[in-house]
């Protein structure tokens, strides 16, 4: 199931990996992307914390991590392409995979409806 | 995902009360609109920024330019308006000729820019003592008042905020012009100014823009922009394109953009656009800041714009501290983003005279980290006006 934030993050959990993107709507706001800065394998991010940088033409914009972990991977396919983001923001377009904790509370994330619903209030 | 920093973020689209009379259009077309200058602008068309920046590189671009300020001094004769324009503005606008247009800046008393501008004289004799006059949209207010203190009393200053402005630019503008019956367009020299029947609609032109392309800036009435932009529209070379894609154009052409490269600290000078300081200005002088705009021209200034290569592909934004390979800070980036026609990212900034020669290394403090970067001539893409 993919959850996301009020920030347009994307989250999806699978046992104790985690898989972040930014949202179709995000990418929408964004424009063009042309850079993606992300983290090196390794790095603890807490939640909140920038776990990307993303580049549109006009903008940078900081993408961060819904919930705390390690970075296990990260999508290596947008350093030379980065218009993967707008193509498939929620496919092929993810960013980072984070060794999370199992049972890691996700209470405070919103599912697919509720998130559709929030876009409507923006 | 937060947005770190965008020109825009500074306003709000919802107390914004102006629009241009275009608004609709832009809406209908699936712009979206972004506060820029006290207006609701359209930043990028449904095509995005890159495709909207190709397209008029290669074709030609439809631009709403109607915030941008149109003016004109009115005097008894040009020796008379002129030489009340040219005790505000550092080119030689005497010799301006019929039918020609000139770019230049208002200075300040220390030789700073309070805004950069065109100066337009009309084809037709019967308008001597007319000179009109375009500046940016959000110094409007500041330029009309600084200029209206400072006219003698046989020139007044004329507003048009009921005029639109429309900027059709890319290689194939010259034949859009021409099959919608601006016969005389094709004619025109790069800054010349004329009248033309586009599409049947009375217009002003000047062949001019700000993307490095050749093209034209159409000023007409805010009840025929409409007719006019649906016409150019329904051309097949045309497509309507935003902000975000001029912006893009105008760094990859080199050219200033007000707020950025020219501010009331800046000199013409330390901008790089001597050139726009006519010969008999630069020695008669008779401007403001004359005597700091003779020091610089003679002595060097203490600093100048430069273009900027960063390596890799990391865009280096405005504000970036601009070092020196081993850590000295020596200047700062004005501009930056993506070029979309280089395909990599680019920057303007000032930088201390020695860093300036194109090739030299310096370093972008990009995120606190040291990106790599080389001094770069401008324009970064070569000017195709037409000469």
């Amino acid at each position: 199931m993919t959850l996301y934030t009020k920030d347009h993050e994307w989250i999806r959990i699978d046992g104790n990996m985690a898989t972040i993107g930014i949202s179709q709507y995000a990418q929408a706001q964004l424009g063009d992307v042309v850079y993606v800065e992300l983290p090196e394998t390794g790095k603890a991010i807490d939640k909140g914390k920038e776990a990307a940088v993303v580049e549109s033409v006009k903008a940078a914009s900081e993408v961060y991590a819904p919930i705390a972990g390690t970075v296990f991977e990260v999508n290596a396919a947008l350093t030379d392409n980065p218009a993967l983001v707008n193509e498939d923001p929620e496919g092929e377009g993810w960013f980072v995979r984070l060794h999370v904790p199992q049972g890691t509370d996700t209470g405070d994330l919103m599912d697919e409806a509720t998130y559709k619903a929030f876009l409507e209030t923006l | 995902m937060s947005t770190e920093q965008s020109v825009d973020s500074r306003e709000s689209l919802a107390t914004l009360p102006l629009v241009t009379p275009l608004h609709d259009r832009h809406v209908a077309l699936g712009a979206r609109m972004v506060p820029f200058a006290g207006y609701a602008m359209p930043v990028q068309y449904p095509a995005g920024i890159i495709a909207e920046h190709k397209w008029t590189r290669e074709h030609a671009g439809l631009f709403d330019v109607s915030h941008m300020g149109q003016a004109a001094l009115i005097g008894p004769d040009h020796a008379t308006t002129a030489a009340a324009l040219e005790a505000l503005i550092p080119a030689d606008i005497l010799n301006l000729g019929l039918g020609r247009q000139r770019y230049s800046q208002l200075l300040t008393d220390d030789g700073g820019c309070i805004d950069d501008l065109m100066v337009q004289r009309g084809p037709d004799a019967a308008d001597d003592g007319r000179l009109g006059l375009v500046v940016n949209a959000g110094r409007k207010s500041v330029d009309y008042a600084h200029i209206a203190a400072r006219l003698p009393g046989n020139v007044r200053l004329e507003t048009y905020p009921e005029r639109a402005l429309l900027a059709l630019q890319g290689p194939e503008a010259e034949a859009v012009m021409v099959r919608l019956g601006a016969a005389s367009a094709a004619g025109m020299a790069f800054m010349a100014v004329g009248t033309a029947t586009l599409a049947g609609i009375a217009v002003e032109v000047t062949r001019s823009g700000y993307t490095g392309e050749d093209g034209y800036e159409i000023s007409v009435p805010a009840g025929d922009a409409g007719v006019l932009w649906d016409a150019l529209l329904a051309d097949p070379s045309v497509k309507p394109i935003g902000l975000g894609a001029r912006d893009s154009l105008r760094l990859e052409g080199g050219l200033c953009l007000y707020g950025h490269e020219l501010d009331e600290t800046v000199s013409p000078v330390e901008a790089g656009l001597v050139w726009s300081i006519q010969k008999r200005r630069r020695e008669g002088g008779g401007f403001p800041g004359f005597a700091r705009i003779r020091a610089e021209i003679a002595d060097g200034p203490k600093r100048v714009r430069v273009g900027l290569l960063p390596e890799g592909r990391a865009p280096a934004r405005e504000g970036t501290a601009i070092t020196t390979p081993d850590g000295r800070p020596v200047g700062i980036v004005t501009s930056g983003g993506f070029g979309p026609s280089l395909n990599a990212p680019v920057a303007m900034g000032f930088v201390e005279p020695a860093f300036a020669m194109p090739g030299t290394e310096l370093a972008l403090i990009v995120r606190g980290k040291p990106l790599a970067a080389r001094v770069a001539a401008l324009p970064f893409v070569p000017n195709r006006f037409k000469r």
